[in-house]
Parts: structure tokens; sequence; C-alpha cells
């Protein structure tokens, strides 16, 4: 009989089967891609936010030792590829014909012989601009005379979609009749996610067999293909998109950006493999953004505090194109699960999205679609109705909570979530900070003229999409999918649709396997990212991979179960319905000394299957979610503020997390950690900005600030497991739980060190020259 | 070759991983460069261009440096130890061991650099504390992990390397 220690499935801290390559550095990321006879492609990147070229000059370029090609806009003009369809179908420039529209915008690409010369010649190329007026505020993007940042689209305005959800009429009403309203102006800043690896990719064609293959940091390699195809009009099946080792993703490795097709393009063209990897500067500076909402939001309550009503108006600041890969009918993503945990009575929340003179944005930074956004709009106003009403932010809260018995609970927005407990999650949260104490330090601490701030986040997470019905990227439905072989000795393959960026899925995909076919796991290999091999799949991001993917390896399991049970039948010489799966092997009812193990099934699958059975043990499944996950958490901030410098200290920072089911403890905690940090990040550190002439702030790792060890907290994390009733193992998704979760409580934590001194809101990042600037005006900086 | 050499050649030695190595290179190719491409040793990686990253460190005559911000003409004469050079005779090291064991690593980008700086801190520092830790590893950024882990994974490295039995914060290891 297998034992739980050998198999090692469901809830173990399985260590990871990808780690012997990567601490050796023999993992395989894209710069490490090295090709007979390839060259290296670099870009000629924008000065100016908005400008006319007047002339581009390649011929110094050309004559630059090395140099093989420079492409130009007329190149891909006249192969019908100057434009590109962004992943929420709206189109961007891969490269200009006649003019710029943000800083840093790729003009020409250069290949040659050496990284360093491709360089070289990118020097050498000549450009001349004639500046325009760019436009960078959105507000004044919406004003009638403002520059048109998108002179080739019909509606002659920077206007790009309107986008509403709710209640119009009765929101207004309750928050007309409503005892307390509070409202706030919240701005979320346009930040990057930065991921270690920048982006990149090597581009081979083959003349003879006719096929392409791009190696690529692509999160969605078959929509990648699907795309490519489309465009290119090249056959699907002479494409391959490999996505190597991916050096961290966290939604920037979504989208197209225009070096990948330039690269494509310039392969073509020379008939020799082409590599393009992106600087930090320029990685920074062009793709990737994420962000940019202006909120104006409304909480309504009555006397006692509880909720009647949320309204919220939002300008989003798309920059030059909408690069976001949100599903098609979401313009503004999942921004709708703004009620959050509350069982709000009504609500009407309104997008638009607006062009303005930046890098194409709306991409995600560790987060499902927009979800950030809508938990930092609704746990602030949380906390501003608390204070308001001068009540506890956790009695509050709890006041406020949908209860468990209320799931399926249906949102006023339109969702139904699927499973929570929110009081016990907040409950645990409070008892292991010791909540009690720690508002008793303060108040001491604050009669001594000491600024010590708790911030609370009880946040829900709206995450896996599909289901189909509704989610789409370009038309491409948002299933997932796997596919597993048990060989004949009892060991097997998974190929799955979703891709690791670091997630892990190579372990935790295996533990899948192991648990429901009762095979150890070291005996489960997990392969994918390739399209030539894997079956189809939409991608890893918006924490997708274990509610789609996740659930189709499990089904594929079970298939394959169901055909080993047959083999047991035929082996043990009775019924299917004599059968029992039981510690992981099939045993007769009530005899479990006969029994038979998965590995013995799969070699009499291949080797004594009975007459009119297909030989073999695989299954495949592409699995369409009945509806989205919504993991959820309870977070507790303690900030200690330097009133010298201005300087947040995150003193204290727990995280109650509930993902439903997990699949390996130690991974889980790790993605939460991970997400905290990028929590922390934006709330305290990084911002990208721009001055009125579309100057970027921000742009190298000098300026961005990525927190280092010497920032980052030392994580406290624990669980609460409310399975989702839906999920073949209910399980939820959570990789951006903490990503999502975190701002909120840190920033509350700040607000409520300062509440006495009457400060309601102050935007992210709070960095020590905004809250110094504040402490000035409030007279107790030191 | 000359038209691909504008400003000459320089000849250089470097033992990298305790093999000596020659190389005629540009004088502005880069240390990282000249691992990565010369010698095919990709361990090594690129994450930025002004110095903040850290993903390139390797250890220069027993100094952590960042690759990315030293000539390879620098390196003439030098010892350069990358993490290709931690594993010995098929045995890890005991840092290696200690990210797998400890979950130090999950896209796995920095993590050549933070074998490599952290490397260096426990031969100049055998039993840090935890603030000495993140202090020596603050040249060095993640993306993934919130360094929580990644402190773990030093301090069992450090405890194996001083011969005392490692305290594992997850389940036991299997072979």
């Amino acid at each position: 009989m297998p034992e739980a220690t050998q198999i090692r499935g469901i809830g173990h801290s399985v260590r990871r089967k990808e780690d012997p390559r990567f601490i050796r550095g023999i993992g395989k990321y894209i710069d490490d891609v090295k090709l007979p006879g390839m060259l290296y492609m670099d870009i000629v990147r924008s000065p100016y936010a908005h400008a006319r070229i007047t002339r581009i000059d390649s011929s110094e370029a050309l004559k630059v030792p090395g140099v093989a090609a420079v492409v130009t806009g007329k190149e891909l003009e006249a192969a019908g590829l100057a434009w590109m369809p962004t992943l929420m179908s709206d189109t961007q420039m891969v490269l200009p014909t006649n003019h710029v529209v943000y800083q840093s915008q790729e003009v020409a690409v250069v290949v040659a012989e050496t990284r360093y010369g491709a360089a070289d010649g990118v020097a050498a190329v000549q450009v001349e601009y004639e500046p325009l007026e760019p436009v960078v505020d959105p507000f004044k993007a919406l004003e009638p005379n403002a520059p048109l940042v998108r002179p080739d689209k019909d509606k002659k305005s920077n206007h790009i979609w309107h986008w509403e959800a709710g209640d119009r009429d009765a929101t207004k009403r309750a928050i007309d009749g409503a005892d307390v309203v509070v409202a706030q102006d919240i701005y979320i800043p346009r930040i990057h996610v930065a991921s270690i690896e920048t982006c990149g990719c090597v581009a081979s064609f083959d003349r003879v067999s006719g096929k392409l293959t791009v190696w690529m940091t692509t999160q969605a390699p078959h929509a990648i293909r699907t795309v490519f195809s489309l465009v290119s009009k090249i056959p699907e099946h002479k494409i391959r998109v490999i996505s190597p080792d991916i050096g961290g993703g966290f939604g920037g490795k979504v989208p197209v950006y225009p070096g990948y097709v330039c690269a494509v393009v310039a392969a073509l063209t020379t008939g020799r493999p082409v590599k393009w990897i992106e600087d930090r500067s320029e990685n920074l500076q062009a793709d990737s953004f994420a962000r940019d909402y202006h909120i104006r939001a409304e909480l309504a309550a009555d006397t006692n505090g509880k909720m009647q009503a949320l309204r919220i108006k939002t300008i989003a600041d798309h920059g030059a194109a909408d690069a976001a890969a949100n599903p098609s009918k979401f313009p503004a993503g999942l921004f709708s699960i703004c009620t959050g945990s509350y069982d709000m009575p009504t609500a009407h929340v309104e997008v638009d999205g607006v062009y303005t003179n930046k890098p194409p944005g709306g991409i995600a930074y560790r987060c499902s679609f927009r979800v950030t956004e809508a938990v930092h709009t609704i746990e602030r106003m949380v906390d501003s109705l608390a204070l308001k009403l001068n009540m506890d932010p956790a009695e509050l809260r709890m006041k406020n909570f949908i209860q468990p018995e209320q799931f399926p609970y249906r949102s006023a927005l339109g969702w139904e979530y699927d499973s929570g407990n929110y009081p016990a999650a907040l409950r645990k949260a409070l008892d292991k900070i010791g909540y009690a104490d720690l508002r008793r330090e303060q108040a001491e601490k604050r009669a001594r003229g000491e600024l010590m701030g708790i911030g609370l986040s009880t946040f829900t997470e709206i995450v896996g999409a599909g289901p189909s019905n509704t989610f789409d990227i370009l038309g491409i439905k948002m299933f997932d999918s796997a596919e597993i072989r048990v060989h004949p000795t009892g060991s097997a393959i998974v190929r799955i649709g979703v891709q690791t960026q670091g997630q892990g899925h190579e372990t935790t995909f295996a533990q899948i396997v192991a648990e429901e076919l009762g095979l150890p796991v070291e005996n489960i290999e997990v392969e994918h990212g390739d399209t030539d091999t894997a079956p189809y799949g939409l991608g890893t991001y918006a924490s997708r991979s274990t509610p789609t993917a996740g659930a189709a390896t499990a089904i594929a399991a079970r298939k394959i179960r169901d055909k080993a049970a047959r083999l047991a039948a035929h082996l043990l010489e009775c019924s299917v319905d004599d059968l029992e799966w039981q510690n992981y092997q099939f045993q007769v009812k009530g005899a479990p000394e006969r029994s038979k193990t998965m590995a013995d099934l799969a070699f009499a699958a291949y080797t004594n299957h009975p007459q009119g059975m297909e030989a073999g043990l695989e299954a495949v499944c592409y699995y369409d979610p009945p509806n989205l996950t919504f993991p959820f958490g309870a977070y507790v901030a303690v900030v200690d503020i330097d009133r010298g410098t201005g300087e947040v200290r995150v003193r204290r920072f727990l995280a109650i997390d509930d993902c439903g089911t997990v699949i390996n403890p130690m991974v889980v905690e790790g993605q939460v950690h991970g997400g905290l940090t990028m929590g922390l990040a934006p709330a305290l550190y990084e911002q990208i900005w721009y001055d009125a002439d579309g100057n970027m702030h921000g742009g190298t790792l000098m300026d961005y600030l990525v927190p280092t060890a010497m920032e980052t907290p030392r994580w406290e994390t624990d669980r609460t497991v409310t399975p989702s009733p839906h999920h073949p193992l209910g399980a939820k998704g959570v990789g951006e739980s903490a990503t999502v979760g975190a701002p909120p409580a840190i920033v509350n934590a700040v607000v409520d060190a300062l509440s006495h001194l009457g400060v309601t809101h102050i935007d992210i990042p709070i960095t020590p020259p905004r809250l110094w600037r504040i402490l000035q005006e409030k007279g107790v900086a030191l | 070759m000359s038209a691909l050499e504008p400003v000459g050649r320089a000849s250089i030695r470097v033992n990298v991983n305790g093999q000596q190595h020659s190389g005629e290179v540009e004088p502005r190719l880069l240390l990282v460069h000249f691992l990565r491409e010369d010698l095919n040793l990709t361990g090594t990686h690129i994450g930025c261009d002004t110095s903040n990253c850290g993903a390139c460190t390797v250890v220069l005559d027993g100094v952590a440096v960042k690759s990315c911000t030293v000539l390879a003409v620098q390196a003439d004469g030098a010892s350069v130890e990358t993490v290709e050079g931690l594993e010995q005779g098929g045995q890890l090291h005991a840092l290696q061991e200690g990210f797998w064991q400890e979950h130090g690593l999950q896209c796995g980008f920095c993590t050549p650099g933070m074998l490599m700086v952290s490397h260096a801190l426990l031969q100049a520092n055998p039993s840090p504390t935890e603030d000495e830790i993140r202090r020596g590893i603050s040249g060095n950024l993640c993306r993934c992990t919130g360094y929580v882990n990644i402190v773990k994974s030093i301090q069992y490295g450090a405890a194996k390397l001083r011969g005392e039995t490692p305290v594992s914060t997850q389940e036991p290891t299997h072979a």
C-alpha cells in the first residue's frame, strides 16, 4: 500500500522540482538561448513624448562594422506590420511611420553580429523630430482642445471607452438619503512589475520547413502563437512559441511588445536567428505599465455603520494604447469586485479609459484584472467611514461582512462569491497580532507624541478566469488544459496549458497528479511552455493556474483513474462496482488485501489489458470553470513613523490568507511572502510619473525603488481554509492575494497613526518626502 | 576580423572557478558578457543596467562584485567564482542546499547573485545575525520571495558550513 509520505500529494511541502537547475545556474532563460549564426537586435527609441518624425537616416548605422540591417516603420508598413493589435483589441504601433506618441517609443531597430555592434548601430541611426505638444494629464486629455494622441482612430477624441456596472439610480437614491457619506479622491499611480529578468526573445525561421520558432518571455505562449498566426498569416502549425524558464512575470510578460514583432520580422528578412533582450531601463521606460487609476469614491452608511451604497467614478489613464490583457467584455477588468467583503445593498461603478502621451498602459502588476484598484478603494473607504463614525475599523468590518451562511453570495455588482468566512479570518488575525494590546500601546505612544498606527485590510479577490461564456482574450475562451500520460512502469508525464514564471508548477501540478493517482511525486514530470507539445491553454496570470489548469489536471487524473478501475476489475476478477479507491490504490470492498496500485495498473494497461479495451493510460481535460474563485484574507499592519524623516517603518505585518485547499503549504507561503513585498512596494516606494513634457521619472532602478531586504519586514503568515465548492480540489489560487490585500493595510496604518491630527487619506506611495510634508503641516515634524 | 575591431583587443587571463581561461576581448567588454558569451557560463544573469539588482554578482578575488560594472580587462590576472563553481565533486554547496530546502527561490533569476553574495558574506562572517544577512544582501533584488526565505536559506547554509546540523523550517528532505 503506498504511504502518503511516499506519495507526497496535496498538502505536503515538497521541495521544488525546478530548483536543482536554478541553484546550479543552469536554468535556461531567454538570454541563455544561443543559436548558430544568431544576430542581435537593439532598438532606437524616441526622446520625445509626442513628435513628428521628419527623417530617419540609417546610412551611418549601416556602415558600422557588423550591422546587418536597420528596420524602420516604412519597411514594416510595406509588409502590413506597422501596427499590431493589443490583447484588449486596441491597436499599437510596432514602429512608427510618421510620428511618435510616447517617450522611449520604438522608432527603428538595428540587427548586428554582436550585442555591442547592435548598440553601436543604434547610436548611429539619425532621427530628426519635430516636437508636438504632448498631453500627459488624463483630465486635460478629455478637454475639447487637447492634443489628439491617436489621430489614426475614427473617433477624434482621447476618450477610449466608457464602462459601468450596477444600479445608478438606486445608488444615487441611497447616497442622497444616507445618514453618513464619506467621499474620497484616490489616485493609484502608474507602477511597473520590474521582474528581475526583462523581456526578450529569440526568433528563428527555418526556410526549408517554413517553420518559425520563437523563444519568448511570455506568460501565454498559445495565445501568442494564435495572435502571431492571425497577424502574420503564417499557418499556426508553422509557428512554435517556446516560453523557456521565465525570470518573473507578474503580468508584465502577457502582452506582445513591439520588440518581439521586430525580432521576428528581422529573422524573416535576414534569414538568420535574431535575439532581442531589453535593457532594464528600456523595460522600465517602454512597457509593462500598470494601474494609473484616478478614483472618486463615495460610501454611504447609516449611523450604526451599516453600509448602504458605494459609488465610484474613475478615469483610467491608458497612455497611448489600451494594452491591458483584460477579458474582452471587461475593459476595466474585474474592478466591479469593489464592494469587497461587505454586504453592500447597492452600488454603481463607472470607468472611462483615456489616451495620453505615455507608454501603453493597463497591464497587470501581479493582480487579477484591476482587483488591486478595487480592493484599495473599498478598504480605504471602510477606514474613512470608521473614522467618520468614530468606530473601530475592525468592528465596522465585522458589522458589514458577508456572513458565512450567505454564500454563495450575489454581490450588488453581479458576482457570485463561491465561499468565504470573513469573520473567522479577521478574528484570527486580531487574536494573533494582539489587536487590543496594540491599541493600548498606540494610545500610550500617542500621549507621548509618538506616531504608531494599526491598519487592517479584509479583502476579497476574484481569480481563475473563465468561465468561458463570459471570459475571453481576443475571442479565445478562457478555459485551461492538462494532458497526462502514465508510462508502463508507473511514472507519468503531465503537460499543462499554463506556464510557470516561478510559481512552482513543475512541483505543485505533480502533487495534484500524485494525490489523484497514488504515484510518488518524484515519478511525475510536468512539462509546459512549448506550444508544440503542451495542450492549448490561456497561460498563467490573474492567479488562474490552479483554479483552471489545476482543475483540468485533477479531472484528467480522475479520467485515468476511471480507466484504471476497469483494469483493476479485470486483474482482480471482480466488477468495477466492487472496488473502492482507498489508501492510494484500488481494493475490493471488504477485502482490502485484494488490491492493485496505480503502478500495477499502468503496467497492465500496456501488457495485460482486457480484450476490447484500448491499450495505454492517458487522458486530456479542457476545463471550463463554472465560476471564478474568491480567495480572501485579513491583514494587519503595524507601523511606526519617524517624525524626523517621514519614514514609515512596518514593524509587523500579519497576513491571514484563505485560498481554499492548499496544495503545497511551502509554495503558498512563498507566494504570499512575495505578494506582500509587491504590496509593500507601491504602498511606500514605487511610482512612475511624467512631467508636463511627458518625460518619464522612475525609469531606472536607481529611481524606481524596488524594496530590498532592508525595507522588507519579516512577514508573518497564517491561514484559514474555506474550500471552493465548485473547484475539483477546493482550491482557489493565491499568487496575487497578498499584492492586492497589502497596500491598503499599510496605508490604513499610516492614516491611523495620524488620524488624531485630522489626516483622513494619503495617496500612495507614502514616501518620506510626502509624509514629511504632512508632518510639517500638522506641526509634528521633528 | 579587423573590421569588427574598432578599438582593438586586449589579451586577458582569468581564473574562473579554478580553471584558467584566456581571451582576446574588446576593452569595453563587461565581465558579465565575458562570462556569459565567451565562456558560456550563463548562470550569472543580467537584471539591470545601473548596478542595482545584483543578479550578476560574482566573487572576484574573494570580494562580491557586480560583474556588469567590471570590465573583463579589469579581471585580468584575477580569480572569479561564479554560481557554476559552487557545487564541488557532485556535492551541492551548503548554500545551494539551503536555498532549495528553505524555498529561497521562485523564478530563480536572482538566485545565482544571491548565492554568490551570501557565499562572500559567509566567508567574511560565518555567523551573521539576521540583520547582518539582510544588510549583506541589500545590494541584490529579489522580486519573488520577499526575502524571508532567502534569509532562512542563508542561515541554513551558514549553520551547515559551521559544522552544525541546520534546522529546517520545511518538511524533511527526501532523497
